[in-house]
């Protein structure tokens, strides 16, 4: 199935015009406000930007948890329509279904599909031996560890074959050492598998290591500051990550982000101190430096 | 024993509000904080400080005896102490005049044991508990989910069980005995009352703190609504749900013998009650004892079904995620 399914090469998000304003305690707030953006087939995009700018608003929208209060958003041309296996989700908290082994988890969605139980079962085999998961299929998610979350939770949204694949912040939660691992798998499964990518990170050079093209977003509400093109050669290899042309890309990115995060910090403090929104974690700091 | 049934419906009310919006579950919370909180609250008491302090239980030999003596010596106390105010017809305001001595209570145990009427008396009360908790359980798991799951039907069922939640089950003797046309049925529709509302707001409570995430993790990967109520949601809320059932399966028997005694034909609360009357009085504490034994076989049924159900709790050596 996923074979086919790649060879058909679709995929194609399309971001237009959207504006999304919650509304709290009666007060309607800007979360998103006139963005476009748009991922190609097969390629690999990122969204940068300081917290609360609207990143993972816009990922729950092309999701298909969120509806846009104004614009438009599709995949392959048909607007989005609540969520679906069509479109794969790896969330940054902990999301496998504790009461499932690994391998069940695996299979969920193929069971959801109504793939009889000896297909599901050597398919979340497969899948699992790529990701060098095989060992722990019976394990639960509680005995593994946070890397090894992750990796279940990407090849589980992988399961039922879809072109896009949507990571909300993915490796926020990872050791740097294993962060570097999961980027070589997650690009390693990119490329075997033709997906397009919508990846949201608050790290500047994980964005640039994987990505095809960098969008930049302002401080709430969340517009798109720049796109940045990653020309970069692949396959991208670590010492890469020193090289004139990554850095001046990283130079740059770095500047416009830490722009909008002191927008972002001095709007807050001009609207009365710690709001309720305020959660610029560790990465968020980092990123302003 | 009335008391005992409000103080628990009581404290289900504080778990459901206090948990609404909160994170962890109130729940699982009562246990586990006063274990922790306990221990460095006692332990910077410096009074008798200074002293070399056992900073951790050192495994001697003595160690795992302890606690199995500990325990003979509470028992043996409680058994020495019944013994010494019947044999010696204590008379303190509290008379023991008329208490049988434990001798006599196990004599007539054993004799009990070996009797059909006292066996079916027993059969009759697990068939009540069984049958009024097994209809507790599945109305309190489906209304409850249906509850924490669409707000239209929340608002519309709940406030109605929330008027009658407060009535403890015993409460619903005399006009239960009216509503329904048999003894049997007005009895097992009190044990059932008395399991129905802890059941139903701890499956609520469990449904309402699903973490969003696992929910939407099931939609993208293509899941029905039913499915996902019968493969998510009732899987991810089941902790609470067993401890919804442990709670209910206590209330249950307190409400079970209390509808025996006052309007029972057959059960032990109805072998008891009557024992007091045909002045039978080691039959008296015979029933007390098999109803705690009974009493606590149904918990720790409850809690092997829970282990058996449940296998990833706590697998990970961490409890509680
Ligand atoms: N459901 C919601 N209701 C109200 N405000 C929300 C909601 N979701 C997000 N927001 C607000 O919208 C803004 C953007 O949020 P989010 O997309 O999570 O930011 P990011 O992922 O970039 O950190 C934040 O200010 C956040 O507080
Ligand atoms: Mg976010």
């Amino acid at each position: 199935m996923m074979g086919t399914a790649a060879s058909t090469k679709g995929g194609h998000i399309d971001i237009r015009d959207v504006s999304v304003s919650f509304t709290q305690n009666g007060v309607a707030l800007d979360a998103v406000s006139g963005v476009s953006l748009d991922v190609k087939p097969g390629e690999f995009v990122s969204i940068v930007g300081p917290s609360g700018c609207g990143k993972s608003t816009l990922l729950n929208i092309v999701a298909g948890f969120l509806d846009p209060t104004r614009g438009t958003a599709s995949v392959d041309g048909s607007p989005i329509q609540g969520p679906g296996a069509d479109r794969g989700v790896v969330f940054q908290q902990y999301s496998l279904f504790p009461w499932m082994r690994v391998r069940e988890n695996v299979e969920f969605g193929l069971k959801m599909q109504g793939m009889c139980r000896s297909e599901r079962q050597s398919k979340a085999r497969t899948l699992l031996g790529l990701a060098g998961l095989l060992a722990f299929e019976n394990h639960y998610p509680e005995q593994l560890s946070g890397g090894m979350r992750q990796r279940v939770g990407i090849v589980r949204a992988l399961a039922t074959g879809p072109q896009v694949l949507l990571m909300d912040e993915p490796f926020g939660a990872l050791d740097a050492q294993t962060r570097v691992v999961m980027q070589e798998i997650l690009t390693h499964m990119w490329h075997q598998l033709q997906l397009s990518v919508l990846f949201i990170t608050h790290d500047i050079e994980e964005s640039i290591f994987l990505s095809d093209k960098v969008y930049v977003m302002t401080a709430r509400p969340g517009r798109i500051k720049a796109e940045i093109p990653i020309p970069l050669p692949r396959p991208r290899t670590a010492d890469m990550t020193s090289s004139a042309e990554f850095l001046a890309i990283h130079h740059q990115l770095k500047a416009l982000i830490r722009e909008e995060s002191l927008a972002a910090m001095g709007g807050e403090l001009q609207d009365g101190g710690l709001g309720r929104d305020w959660h610029l974690g560790p990465e968020g700091v980092r990123a302003a430096l | 024993m009335a008391s005992t049934v409000t103080m628990r419906a009581v404290r289900d009310t504080d778990a459901l509000s206090a948990g609404g919006a909160a994170g962890p579950a109130p729940a699982t919370r009562v246990p586990s904080v006063p274990e922790e909180a306990v221990v460095p609250a006692l332990a910077p008491a410096p009074a008798v400080a200074a002293a070399p302090p056992p900073a951790r239980p050192r495994p001697r030999l003595g160690g795992a005896l302890r606690p199995m003596l500990m325990n003979m010596v509470s028992i043996g106390l409680l058994l020495g102490f019944w013994y010494l105010a019947t044999a010696y017809r204590w008379d303190f305001y509290i008379r023991f005049d008329n208490v049988p001595t434990p001798g006599e209570v196990f004599g007539e145990a054993l004799r009990l044991l070996g009797d059909d009427k006292f066996v079916t008396n027993i059969g009759v009360s697990l068939w009540r508990i069984g049958v009024g908790f097994l209809i507790a359980t599945v109305l309190g798991v489906v209304v409850g989910m249906l509850c924490g799951r669409y707000a239209l039907f929340k608002g519309l069922v709940f406030p109605a069980l929330e008027v009658l939640r407060p009535i403890p089950a015993i409460a619903w003797v005399p006009i239960s005995i009216m509503l329904w046309p048999s003894t049997e049925s007005s009895i097992l529709f009190i044990t059932f009352i008395g399991a129905f509302f802890p059941i139903l707001l701890n499956t609520l409570h469990g449904v309402a703190s699903v973490d969003t995430v696992l929910i939407r993790a099931a939609r993208c990967l293509g899941t029905s609504e039913y499915a996902l109520m019968t493969q998510v949601v009732l899987k991810a809320a089941l902790p609470h749900i067993f401890t919804g059932l442990a709670v209910g399966m206590g209330v249950a028997w307190v409400s079970l013998i209390a509808a025996e005694m006052i309007s029972g034909q057959f059960g032990v609360g109805y072998f008891t009650w009557e024992a007091y009357s045909l002045i039978e009085y080691p039959h008296i504490v015979v029933g007390m004892l098999v109803i705690g034994v009974l009493g606590l076989l149904c918990s720790g049924a409850i809690r092997l079904a829970g282990k058996i159900l449940m296998p990833w709790q706590g697998i990970g050596g961490k409890e509680n995620s």
